[in-house]
């Protein structure tokens, strides 16, 4: 009977490992960092969640440009993907009708360029999720 | 609200976040992390600074 207890932890862990693979990615695109404070990495959740969300914002408050699914362009295709990796901040910047002004200023192209690599480097995070939920990193 | 960057605001800004999210996930241990990251932002900065000058000289 002593040995029942760890046969389960043992059958439970790779199961609570493969649901973390899912939800940690997922979670972490959606809110940028939040993949690695559900698995305890809380001091590099909170840096990754303030980076790119600054990032982001700051990309919005230069009133830089938000590119949508259906561009035509194949460059406004690649921006797309870039703001998609946003998530969350994508999601809502689309629902409040942000970026949508016609650049204006000089910085503005930057702060177009802000967004997009703010999703990118959620991209980076999202996987870095994963590879931590898998265990392939500490 | 609008925000006004000068171009090496801009640059400076760019560099510190993208470092942060490139030490935390290219790197296994803090001590590497942290040395990455600074790493990176010097190499950010340092490329921006290197290719404004040679615009200038370009330029001239």
């Amino acid at each position: 009977m002593p040995n029942s207890t760890p046969a389960k932890a043992k059958t439970a862990a790779p199961a609570s490992a493969g649901v973390m693979a899912v939800l940690a990615p997922a979670i972490g695109w959606l809110i940028p960092g939040a993949g690695h404070m559900i698995q305890g990495r809380y001091v590099r959740g909170l840096l990754l969640f303030v980076s790119i969300i600054t990032l982001f914002a700051l990309g919005l408050m230069m009133q830089g440009h938000i590119y949508k699914p259906n561009g035509g362009d194949i460059l406004d295709m690649l921006g797309f993907v870039g703001d998609l990796g946003a998530g969350g901040m994508y999601i809502v910047t689309l629902a409040m009708d942000w970026g949508q002004g016609a650049i204006a200023m000089a910085v503005a192209d930057y702060g177009t360029k802000f967004m997009i690599v703010a999703g990118l480097l959620n991209f980076i995070s999202v996987a870095d999720a994963y590879h931590i939920a898998i265990g392939k990193k500490q | 609200m609008t925000v006004h960057l000068t171009h090496f605001s801009a640059a400076f800004v760019f560099a510190l976040f993208a470092s942060i999210v490139f030490g935390i996930t290219h790197r296994e241990t803090t001590r590497d992390m942290v040395r990455y990251g600074l790493y990176c932002f010097v190499m950010f900065l340092g490329g921006a600074w290197l290719a404004g000058w040679a615009m200038w000289l370009v330029r001239r």
